[in-house]
């Protein structure tokens, strides 16, 4: 009894997190489900048929390679942009600061649908309602991916301990060393973080795009379109991938965190 | 509630000082400005400017300006329906959250110890797969001849022509679940700031748990908890994915009205006239909620 009020808070905060494991579970089931007919979703019986064919629907795995290169491109002009400005905001003083700190939180806090419908609005005042497609996408993903990743490169460099950089400077290392040898390593990894956060945000990302895509179809936009004639299982295939290589990925870099801060300690 | 001597200013008085000056800034934040000022800003501005549109000199007279205040009256009439749902789903959404949130962010933070770290991530890990496919996943669970229907019959708690899936039960669990990480994350963060010692303090001046709960730990977590409320309520409202996939067709959501009358309906002026109008409702809502919490320098 006295074990159990002791330990109430965290086995109640373990079984919350077990009931989001839920749906994950069966999305990592189903991709081994054999179903019967299409469009009823049920476990039926155990294959490995859906992960040897991942193309069996082309139009899958077409919107998936749009999803892709959209979320790579994305991602890199926005973790190079929003490293830029968060290096700015952190390490300068200058006029229009704390305006531009505003402007980067404002499409964090607006919903999804109104940033879409003002893109939209845009880009048909200003002609390209026929032209929407890969680089409207790309601009809206860039747009929004930015504020997360200066949010996240400005903790980390906020954070950081600029006695090191002193060291550097005292043992007569030029700026550009310091930079590089010093400072650039010691934010990396809230760069990467930042560009990992950026990545899953566009990839994921529905309602912005889907305002935005014209004619072409990205992989939520796919699901979306499947989801009332029945899903094909393999859907069921990258939802489990892509949880596969963001958690080896997070918890390689921890593993990795964990054995540098112990080979500082000695 | 005792006030607490502040031992430290958020940014140390050094990185204040040593701020470099000069033009090397501008160069660095100009991408960043440009792009939000070009693709969030003066989409604003378009945003507005559709919203003002004559309809009648729409398409064939290429758009013509005239201004038109009367759109807003149009889609509030046509819509309000679809604005109440939205705001409520998003409200009962984030009261869960709230709930479960807090609970996941208390023992993290708290009982943890070293696995703390590791929690953090299974908090985040959902997340990494898609969206639609977990709100999918959400339907099989709650469908009619699922285990959780099945099970609440047996017990008698669900009628035996009793179904969870196209009912707003299911669309405010599909939200609740969704967008979780949104609450726990700025939760923990200010629940793990907490001084132990404070909480200490109070249990010697005999407070049991649950008042040292309410006069310590709840006001020195407030800061997280209007930052997390504010996350999951904002694309709460907005969202438009649980309603379609877990709910009926009786209950239509603002995101579905706006985005059928952007696209499909080809009606963008009420498009607009709606997301402006979404926007200053919720806007309206932070400000007042923000005052009343009494953390004005949250931004």
């Amino acid at each position: 009894m006295r074990w159990l009020r002791e330990h109430l808070v965290l086995l109640l905060g373990l079984a919350v997190l077990a009931y989001t494991f839920i749906p994950i579970a069966v999305v990592v089931l189903m991709s081994f489900n054999d179903p019967a007919t299409r469009n009823v979703y049920r476990f039926d019986g155990f294959t490995l048929d859906n992960w040897l064919n991942p193309c069996e629907d082309p139009a899958m795995c077409e919107a998936l390679g749009l999803s892709l290169r959209v979320g790579l491109s994305s991602t890199l002009a926005a973790t190079v942009i929003g490293t830029l400005a968060a290096f700015a905001l952190v390490r300068w003083d200058f006029f229009g600061r704390s305006t531009s700190n505003l402007v980067i939180f404002l499409p964090m806090a607006a919903p999804e649908i109104v940033l879409g419908s003002s893109l939209l609005a845009l880009f048909v005042q200003a002609g390209f309602a026929g032209q929407l497609g890969f680089w409207t996408i790309f601009i809206a993903h860039v747009m929004f991916c930015l504020s997360f990743v200066v949010v996240t490169v400005r903790s980390r460099l906020a954070g950081m301990d600029d006695n090191l950089e002193q060291a550097a400077q005292d043992l007569y290392a030029t700026p550009s060393q310091t930079f590089w040898r010093v400072t650039f390593p010691l934010v990396l990894p809230g760069i990467l973080g930042a560009a990992l956060l950026s990545f899953s945000l566009s990839f994921d990302d529905f309602i912005i795009t889907n305002l935005n895509s014209g004619n072409d179809t990205t992989f939520p936009m796919y699901v979306w379109s499947v989801a009332r004639v029945g899903v094909p299982m393999q859907v069921n295939v990258v939802g489990t991938l892509m949880l596969v290589i963001s958690l080896a990925i997070v918890l390689g870099g921890e593993a990795n965190a964990r054995r540098r801060m112990r080979a500082v300690r000695g | 509630m005792a006030t607490v001597e502040p031992t430290a200013d958020p940014l140390p008085a050094s990185a204040e000082s040593g701020r470099r000056r000069g033009p090397g800034a501008y160069l660095l934040m100009a991408p960043a400005v440009i792009w939000l000022a070009l693709f969030f800003l003066i989409p604003f501005y378009s945003l507005l400017a559709t919203s003002l549109y004559d309809p009648s000199g729409s398409d064939e007279a290429g758009w013509e300006m005239t201004y038109h205040i009367g759109n807003y009256a149009t889609a509030l009439s046509r819509y309000w329906d679809s604005l109440a749902w939205s705001l409520f789903y998003g409200a009962a959404a984030t009261a869960i959250c709230l709930v479960l949130g807090y609970v996941v962010a208390y023992a993290i933070a708290f009982k943890a110890g070293r696995w703390k770290n590791l929690l953090l991530v299974l908090v985040i890990a959902p997340f990494f797969t898609s969206f639609l496919v977990r709100t999918l996943s959400w339907q099989l669970i709650l469908a009619d001849n699922g285990w959780v229907v099945n099970t609440l019959q047996f017990i008698g708690i669900l009628g035996e022509d009793g179904h969870l899936l196209a009912t707003p039960f299911a669309v405010v669990a599909g939200l609740a679940y969704n967008f979780l990480p949104f609450m726990v994350l700025p939760l923990f963060a200010s629940i793990d700031k907490i001084d132990h010692r404070l909480i200490e303090a109070s249990s010697d001046l005999y407070a049991n748990p649950v008042v040292g709960f309410f006069k310590v730990t709840w006001p020195l977590s407030l800061p997280g908890v209007v930052s997390g409320t504010l996350l999951t309520f904002i694309p709460a409202a907005g969202d438009y994915i649980n309603a379609q996939l877990l709910g009926n067709t009786n209950t239509t959501v603002i995101g579905t009205v706006i985005q059928l009358q952007a696209t499909a309906a080809n009606q963008p002026h009420l498009a607009a006239a709606l997301s402006m109008t979404l926007m200053l409702i919720i806007l309206a809502m932070v400000v007042v909620y923000i005052r009343r919490a009494g953390t004005e320098d949250l931004l």
